[in-house]
């Protein structure tokens, strides 16, 4: 077995030096009754890198991928182009084999571009502090939450009905098993929703997404100020982070906490994960932050360098008293991330944005022409919502027939409500082209 | 605020002499080590890394909320990012380099076909959410890999969606939780137990579900204390929290007494899958009486560690707990496979969504890959060899360091710092005089019920010479220990890394998490000094 070095020469010399006549005594504190005589029944045997990548070239050709079909779906997750020097980076053994940089000597390039990481996210939320990443967005909201539910020592929730329908259940899921309250809004498709009125005393936290799963752009400022009269913490996401280029950042508006998904950044689709949790704050919760920080310090000769800090809030020192149980944040998408954010730079990073928003427009614009297709937004970024005069699932489906990915059915993230069974949402992002455009209009006209 | 030739950034300055005593060079680098500054001292107005199209002029629909200012983000070419980033690349230590025995944490060789697999336009290049019609290749394979995990485990159900090992905590609690409240008796049964040898993470996943961590005290041996569980045990325990191999690196003899034990009081045995690494292919959980694990699939099926992360964690049920898996579920009606992605959808009473889409699809294409190319056969080679490479470590270092319990051991080494009494040598200098050998150090500290733990994990990834050659490196390091001598030695190691000791009482006394303008005023430029 290639990856394996040992010989059975090298075996029969170590079981020597041990004093163990077989690898079986080694074993011998396994109960015999679950020892197993051999291998595990039913399963194959070892196989060559050859016979292994023809199984996946396999698994791959029974999917569409969307570098082969016209492609606009987003709905959280958003396909842009990844420059080639990411890629190589993050393949780098120094980088990809290494692990937490506990030892910090000898993980300099980890810590350097984490704090890195933690300053480009910082710039780009408008926010004081942020940390060395989250698993994605979606889990790294159901942390903020219980991030203002200690900070406030309150227990109730207030979520936006344009918060994508996941991160939602997935706070909804927390509430339960951790035992506080989560008052869901509206589904809003319209982008009319105000939250003023419902925020009170007992509110630890309200959750708006900006730009809205329905791709609504709102300001949140009025928001955030009737959130600071009652004692209450303005927790934004941002699911697709290239919207920063353009639109004023949740710090502006006066975000307390600030979650985005960052996989549009560095982060191919991979369908659906592994993605990047961005995460940032005021400087004065940072002691209630999840999740690993790194720190700049000064080595035995005074020359600068970086380590893991604050970690009296974390698992592995605190125990049950941590805030939160993570280990494991998602180094490498982070990595990924902060790479092509400096390849961008301040002027790539706009002009990225702006195209985005260019592309959306020129889509929203031809979509809504089609007959019988009504725009939702006034507002956008780079995704929208449209009512079609049928219901949205089957439209989808008869695109595919055709082999053109064409947006979600809001009815696959909200079953079982007839208010969105009409409704598409669609992306456009940098990589759209009229190739890809003028069949979906056409497909559009065919199906509906 | 652009220092591009300074290179030092230290307070003492680039020519200051440094402990190492080799003399100082102009520009603070020392050959293939060079000093990197931040990109936010490197950037210039001007300067871009990608070329994009003018975008067309359009009116904007932004709701007036278009951002003003800069951001503040730096511009730098494209061979400055590749120049930037290799160069911090080099000041890593890596499985890629040699042995990382990093107890715990299974760092074993990460085969690159899993990157290439993983990187085919058909699997990586896929949106989570296009029609279930153009990806019955994807969730083929979720459910292939599910099926691995199931048939090495011994258990019927497995929930794919947890992001990492806690996670894949918090998904099992969650499931045991549901299950109780099915029975009515979550709110009786509010105490989890969990060994004093415990990593963090479970007391912290217990905890975040209302739950009461009663730690439970280790025998001489090692193990759980069957008498101290039993006497635990009651009609308000909900489960146990048992990693096993335990974090002492030793098999737990008497799991099947624990486990009936705790199924009798009518708890669940959550089992921590972090040492599968030891056992796989070789022993099913599921005929020890778990009733589920999580498995750190950037452990036991390498996908790479990249930093810290990411991770994946899919966690094994058993039948009891399987109706509670959180959506979603990978489904096949007929010969066409569907995503069951709400509670209606799905046969079962789901305990929720713990992560947006279907998991981290990534980590199992990486894991199936070294699943496939390992084999049955292959996998248990994987579990013997890494015990019988961590027990070749124990038995060759025992007459020089102190194993803190008698083996055999499984996949990992256990020494306590005995042999250090008296040198004035603590397990922390002895871990940074293995830097300047040119290792990693182990695990130190861990796990806590252990003086001066030193957990090594040589893994089944090491030809015997290097372990030959790691071991007499330790055995001459505890010989020099002992020597009474070479103190100062290791109080200043180590002398030859990139950076010596770090202020880490600084850096959380005076938090600094970021650049800003005024961090670090530009003194110590080389160019400025030659100038003086």
């Amino acid at each position: 077995m290639r990856y394996l070095p040992l010989t059975p020469t090298d075996r029969r010399d170590m079981l020597g030096v041990v004093g163990a006549k077989s690898v079986d005594e080694l074993f011998r504190d396994v109960p015999a009754s679950a020892r197993l005589p051999g291998k595990v029944a039913g399963l194959p045997d070892h196989l060559g890198e050859l016979e292994v990548e023809r199984a996946f070239q396999d698994y791959a050709a029974k999917n569409v991928s969307p570098s082969t079909a016209p492609f606009f779906i987003g709905a959280g997750a958003y396909r842009h182009h990844v420059p080639s020097t990411v890629d190589y980076m993050i393949q780098r053994g120094e980088f990809l084999t290494s692990y937490t940089p506990y030892q910090p000597e000898i993980t300099q390039g980890t810590l350097q571009y984490l704090f890195e990481f933690q300053t480009q996210v910082s710039l780009l939320t408008g926010m004081e502090v942020a940390n060395a990443s989250m698993y994605d967005g979606s889990t790294g909201a159901s942390e903020a939450v219980l991030m203002a539910n200690r900070i406030t020592r309150r227990a109730k929730a207030l979520i936006s009905g344009g918060l994508h329908p996941h991160y939602r259940s997935i706070i909804e899921t927390t509430a339960h098993w951790q035992g506080y309250s989560a008052v869901a809004g509206k589904v809003d498709p319209e982008g009319l929703e105000d939250l003023i009125a419902q925020v009170d005393k007992e509110t630890s936290c309200v959750v708006v997404q900006n730009p809205s799963f329905f791709g609504h752009v709102r300001d949140f400022a009025k928001l955030a100020e009737a959130c600071r009269v009652a004692g209450a913490l303005l927790i934004v996401v941002v699911t697709e982070v290239v919207s920063l280029g353009l639109i004023k950042p949740p710090g502006e508006m006066g975000a307390d906490i600030v979650v985005c998904e960052g996989q549009s950044i560095g982060n191919g689709l991979g369908f659906g994960g592994p993605y990047v949790g961005l995460f940032a704050t005021r400087d004065k919760y940072v002691r209630q932050m999840p999740g690993r920080l790194v720190g700049e310090t000064f080595d035995a000769d005074g020359k600068r360098g970086f380590v893991l800090t604050l970690s009296t809030r974390e698992q592995h020192i605190r125990r049950e008293k941590a805030t939160s149980n993570i280990c494991t944040n998602a180094g490498l998408c982070a990595l990924a991330f902060t790479v092509h954010m400096t390849l961008l730079g301040e002027a790539g990073f706009r002009r990225l944005a702006e195209l985005n928003h260019a592309k959306a427009s020129e889509l929203a614009d031809r979509v809504a022409a089609v007959p019988g297709v009504t725009l939702l937004n006034d507002s956008f970024f780079n995704e929208f919502t449209v009512r079609l005069p049928k219901p949205a699932a089957p439209v989808v489906e008869a695109l595919a027939d055709k082999r053109i990915l064409g947006g979600v059915p809001v009815s696959r993230l909200i079953p079982n409500d007839p208010s969105v069974e009409d409704l598409l949402l669609l992306a456009a992002t940098e990589t759209a082209t009229e190739a890809g455009m003028g069949p979906l209009i056409a497909g559009l006209k065919e199906v509906l | 605020m652009v220092q591009s030739l300074d290179r030092s950034q230290g307070r003492a300055g680039g020519l200051a002499a440094d402990a190492s005593a080799a003399p100082a060079t102009f520009t603070g680098n020392r050959a293939l080590q060079i000093e990197e500054p931040l990109i936010f001292e490197m950037g210039q107005p001007g300067r871009c890394g990608v070329d994009l199209p003018e975008p067309p002029k359009v009116k904007d629909r932004l709701n007036g909320l278009k951002r003003a200012g800069e951001i503040g983000l730096p511009g730098l070419s494209e061979p400055q990012v590749v120049q930037h980033y290799t160069r911090l690349s080099q000041k890593n230590y890596a499985i890629d380099m040699g042995v990382y025995p990093l107890g715990s944490c299974t760092m074993k060789h990460n085969p690159r076909i899993n990157e290439k697999v993983a990187r085919l336009p058909g699997i990586g290049d896929l949106h989570p959410l296009q029609p279930v019609s153009t990806v019955q290749g994807a969730l083929e394979l979720i459910d292939r890999l599910a099926h691995w995990l199931k048939a090495l485990t011994g258990m019927p159900a497995v929930a794919m969606s947890p992001a990492a090992g806690a996670h894949g905590e918090m998904c099992g609690m969650m499931a045991i939780a549901a299950a109780l409240e099915a029975r009515g008796e979550r709110v009786r049964r509010k105490v989890v137990l969990a060994p004093e040898s415990a990593h963090g993470t479970n007391p912290a996943t217990a905890a975040a579900l209302g739950f009461t961590v009663k730690p439970i005290p280790a025998n001489e041996r090692g193990r759980v204390d069957l008498a101290a569980l039993k006497a635990a045990l009651g009609p308000d325990v909900a489960a146990i929290m048992l990693t096993n191999p335990n974090t002492c690196g030793l098999f737990e003899s008497e799991i099947v007494e624990i486990s009936k034990a705790v199924h009798d009081a009518g708890a669940f045995f959550y089992c921590d899958g972090a040492n599968f690494n030891a056992i796989v292919g070789r022993v099913r959980p599921g005929d020890l009486g778990v009733d589920c694990m999580h498995i750190n699939l950037h452990k036991t099926f390498s996908t790479p560690h990249g930093g810290g992360g990411p991770g994946a964690g899919p966690v094994v049920l058993s039948a009891a707990l399987a109706p509670y898996a959180p959506y979603p579920w990978i489904v096949k009606d007929g010969d066409k496979w569907r995503v069951a992605e709400d509670g209606a959808a799905v046969d079962g009473k789901p305990l929720g969504r713990l992560k947006a889409f279907h998991g981290q699809m990534g980590m199992f294409t990486r894991a199936l890959s070294y699943i496939m190319s390992h084999g049955a056969d292959g996998l248990k080679q994987v579990a013997e060899d890494a015990v019988l490479s961590a027990n070749y470590v124990m038995a060759s270092l025992q007459d020089v360091m102190t194993p803190a319990f008698e083996g055999p051991c499984m996949h990992e080494a256990l020494f306590d710092d005995s042999f250090l009494k008296d040198t004035g040598v603590s397990t922390l200098d002895f871990a940074k005089a293995m830097i300047d050998e040119g290792y990693h150090p182990m695990t130190m500290y861990f796990p806590l019920v252990v003086h001066g733990a030193m957990l090594i994990e040589p893994t089944e990834s090491q030809a015997k010479e290097d372990l030959d050659l790691f071991i007499a490196a330790l055995r001459s390091l505890a010989e020099r220990a002992k020597s009474g001598t070479a103190e100062e030695e290791f109080k200043a190691a180590p002398r030859f890394a990139p950076r010596r000791r770090l202020d880490e009482t600084l850096a959380a006394r005076k938090p600094v998490l970021r650049w800003r303008p005024s961090n670090n005023p530009p003194e110590g430029d080389p160019m400025k000094q030659a100038a003086e």
